[in-house]
């Protein structure tokens, strides 16, 4: 491994979990992209993700120049401004080896960075390194760090939402599946059609709410066919969507980030 | 479609009108869902199903990339089988050109065989301004052409109606009450269309495949009635859009494997006909006269422009639509034209210059993704919404409110010190809204939103409030890393730096 690009003692003290390596203790940089939704609405949700993969030596670095991947202004067509908000991300993560996040969505929007910036050649290179290490959170954990059961023991009835750009796009299908499968007492049910988008869209729910009603209430329908008390995915935006309509109707289903999950899982069981 | 719903104006409007019809939700739901379920066995089936979307794909995208070659070899071997090949670059042209045939043959009727691309010239109502009639021979067209409606789906024309109110609309022709049995329905259509089949002047096709090496046209159907079209009459007018040609029946083959299983599930489609020119001395039978018109109507518009292109490579199987959340709450009619869902969305804009009165559509898509999944030849239709939606921006068309919002979004964005602040006002300003940890106000941009949902309220600390306590936290009490896990993360790094200089999009 080639010695990390300007890294300081201070970054090196502060963010880093070190592991052994031929010519001594090596310094890996991971971050931790933390989504300006989980960052504001859902702090619990980054903290889970940062706890349990602190139990694996995984120590987070989290850059604060971060801010929103710029998906909001992208989809709606406002490049330039996707453009203003991206290069926080592609800033804050240009030495990073590994960047994690909470959100399929916003991991898939690296990846259309290049297109993004391609007539800037000092950001369109940022953009490249990044795409290719970034990770959403059960990617990392799973494919990357090889890790299936985190001695979670949750005994609940769990269903289960494969959120759309995790899912179709970043191609994230087995690694939750593999995790809840290891999780002691936790009964999967499936959700009926659960490939089908909840709604959310982001200005999608505002610009066509009617549409986007009639879909997030057939989510619902289905969640709630299932009898499960407890609904998990990986995007903090579908399952804001999701639960804000459960609520709405007055139903009782906890909504979580599948990280939130686990650590509750993990901890329930070692302090019992 | 009652007169209200045809004269709404925008896919909001028009969404509306469907998403307050039960019939037709339940309708289209009911249908699209045993689609999707045949497509998903069927290519689970095959077993190697996305290799073969790749070959699909690379069949579409070199035909395209060599079109005018394509066309030119078509027509050349079409000529030579004794058809007669005209090209029309709008569909006026288009028009007159098959009312030319009809008056040169002083055809009373046509009988049509199921065409996309005749319902985008609206060819019935102009044959029928000459005074000649048409009729539609499948099934769904011909219960849309006596409701008078469009189709609202490419490959389901009447996906939205029932059998009640089927039943409704053939008694209504019959003159006497029919029973809202499909075998019964499906007698009397029949019996009804033998007549028109014997008495017509022209048959109309449309074409799903033209193959260029031996200028020959292949049509996929499930009812016989294009066979009947293409053999019964004595003139043969095909109307065929300028891309349907692919190079060979060697294509043929993965094309007949990808377009029915992934339209209905079937594995092989009921008829597949293919036809080479007009009727031989020692053929039995077939039309005396053959003429195939290749319209253009738009479609080269997307040449050589790269976010656009692959729309050619679509072979209109209407998986798109059937696997679409959109299309299944509110059908094929709020799409407002001739095309609809995913497909029709990325289609009517550019096949109509991307004019601003069709801005609207390409807001009717969450951006899920599904369309992408389940097309066939991998169109990314997801990708192209939000292409459309960014020349809207770039042409100067968006909403003045929105890019408003947008400029503020960036300010925001652009700098993580305003954003910390603009959340702490945000914590600060919520209070006057937030009731037991929940927002339901129904004002602003929450209007629609909280219609359907309540909204989260902003927790005391955001994680970056929270972070430099907890870091400390996480560092007393974290574990140590394994070897195996360092290793992992070691050869994961080598792999992501040996991948570093490639253009990969996911």
């Amino acid at each position: 491994m080639e010695s990390p690009r300007g890294r300081g003692v201070l970054a090196r003290d502060r963010s880093i979990g070190p592991y052994p390596d031929d010519s001594g203790v090596k310094i890996m940089k991971i971050s931790l992209f933390v989504t300006c939704l989980s960052d504001a609405l859902f702090p619990r949700v980054a903290e889970s993700m940062a706890r349990l993969l602190a139990r694996y030596g995984v120590h987070l670095e989290f850059p604060e120049i971060q801010t929103c991947c710029g998906q909001p202004a992208y989809n709606s067509g406002y490049w330039e401004d996707a453009r203003i908000s991206a290069r926080t991300i592609l800033d804050a993560f240009e030495d990073s080896d590994f960047v994690v996040s909470p959100s399929g969505s916003c991991t898939y929007m690296i990846h259309h960075y290049p297109d993004l910036f391609k007539d800037d050649p000092l950001y369109l290179k940022k953009a490249k390194a990044l795409q290719f290490k970034s990770y959403e959170f059960t990617q990392f954990l799973v494919d990357v760090l090889g890790v299936t059961d985190v001695g979670a023991v949750y005994p609940q009835k769990v269903t289960y939402h494969p959120s759309c750009h995790g899912s179709r796009l970043l191609g994230v299908k087995d690694e939750p599946m593999k995790l809840l499968n290891q999780v002691k007492g936790l009964e999967l049910v499936p959700l009926p059609f659960a490939e089908d988008c909840c709604g959310f869209g982001g200005t999608f729910a505002v610009k066509m709410a009617d549409i986007s009603g009639a879909m997030v209430t057939e989510k619902s329908d289905h969640v709630l066919e299932t009898e499960a008390t407890v609904l998990v995915g990986l995007d903090m935006a579908c399952l804001m969507n999701i639960a804000g309509n459960l609520r709405h109707r007055g139903e009782k289903v906890q909504v979580k980030h599948l990280a939130e999950l686990l650590y509750e899982g993990v901890s329930v069981h070692e302090h019992s | 479609m009652n007169t209200a719903e045809s004269k709404a104006h925008s896919v909001k409007e028009r969404a509306g009108y469907a998403l307050n019809n039960e019939f037709l939700r339940n309708a289209v739901k009911f249908t699209t869902e045993r689609l999707r379920l045949g497509k998903k066995l069927a290519s689970e089936e095959h077993g190697n199903w996305d290799e073969w979307r790749e070959r699909g794909r690379q069949i579409r995208l070199h035909t395209i990339a060599h079109l005018d070659y394509y066309l030119n070899e078509f027509a050349e071997q079409a000529r030579a089988n004794g058809a007669h090949v005209h090209f029309a670059e709008t569909a006026e042209e288009a028009v007159a050109l098959s009312l030319q045939i009809a008056e040169h043959k002083s055809a009373k009727s046509v009988v049509k065989s199921k065409s996309m691309v005749s319902e985008e010239l609206h060819l019935n109502k102009a044959l029928d301004s000459i005074g000649v009639e048409a009729v539609e021979t499948d099934l769904g067209e011909y219960i849309i052409q006596l409701a008078d409606e469009t189709p609202s789906h490419i490959i389901i024309p009447a996906i939205h109606k029932n059998r009640y109110q089927i039943a409704e609309l053939l008694s209504e022709e019959a003159g006497e009450t029919l029973p809202p049995d499909t075998a019964i329905m499906a007698g009397f259509v029949r019996m009804k269309l033998r007549e028109k089949f014997l008495e017509a002047d022209i048959g109309m096709t449309g074409c799903n495949f033209a193959i260029a090496e031996t200028g020959s046209m292949v049509l996929f159907e499930n009812e016989g009635n294009a066979r009947m079209v293409t053999t019964v009459p004595k003139t043969q007018i095909t109307l065929m859009g300028m891309e349907r040609i692919i190079p060979s029946w060697a294509d043929l083959e993965v094309m007949a494997t990808l377009l029915p299983r992934s339209a209905t599930g079937q594995k092989l489609t009921v008829y597949m006909s293919g036809i080479s020119g007009p009727k031989r001395e020692l053929d039995a039978d077939g039309p005396d006269e053959m003429h195939i018109i290749i319209i253009d109507n738009g479609r080269s518009l997307q040449l050589g422009d790269p976010e656009f292109q692959e729309l050619l490579n679509c072979i209109r199987c209407g998986a798109c639509l059937n696997a679409c959340p959109v299309y299944r709450h509110i059908g094929g009619h709020a799409y407002g034209g001739t095309y609809s869902g995913p497909i029709g969305a990325v289609l009517t804009p550019a096949l109509n210059k991307n004019v601003a009165e069709w801005d609207d559509i390409a807001n009717a898509s969450s951006l899920c993704g599904a369309c992408y999944e389940a097309c066939p030849v991998k169109i990314p239709l997801h990708d192209m919404l939000v292409s459309l939606r960014r020349r809207k921006i770039e042409a100067g068309r968006g909403d003045k409110l929105e890019a408003m919002g947008m400029k503020g979004f960036s300010a925001i964005m652009g700098n993580a010190k305003r954003y910390r602040s603009v959340v702490s006002l945000g914590k600060w300003g919520q209070k006057f809204v937030v009731r037991n940890g929940e927002i339901r106000t129904r004002i602003g941009p929450l209007k629609g939103w909280n219609s359907y949902r309540v909204t989260p309220s902003l927790p005391k600390q955001s994680f970056r409030d929270r972070w430099p306590e907890m870091e400390r936290d996480i560092r007393r009490t974290s574990g140590q890393m394994e070897p195996e896990i360092a290793n992992r993360l070691k050869e994961r790094l080598q792999q992501q730096k040996s991948r570093k200089g490639e253009d990969s999009h996911g």
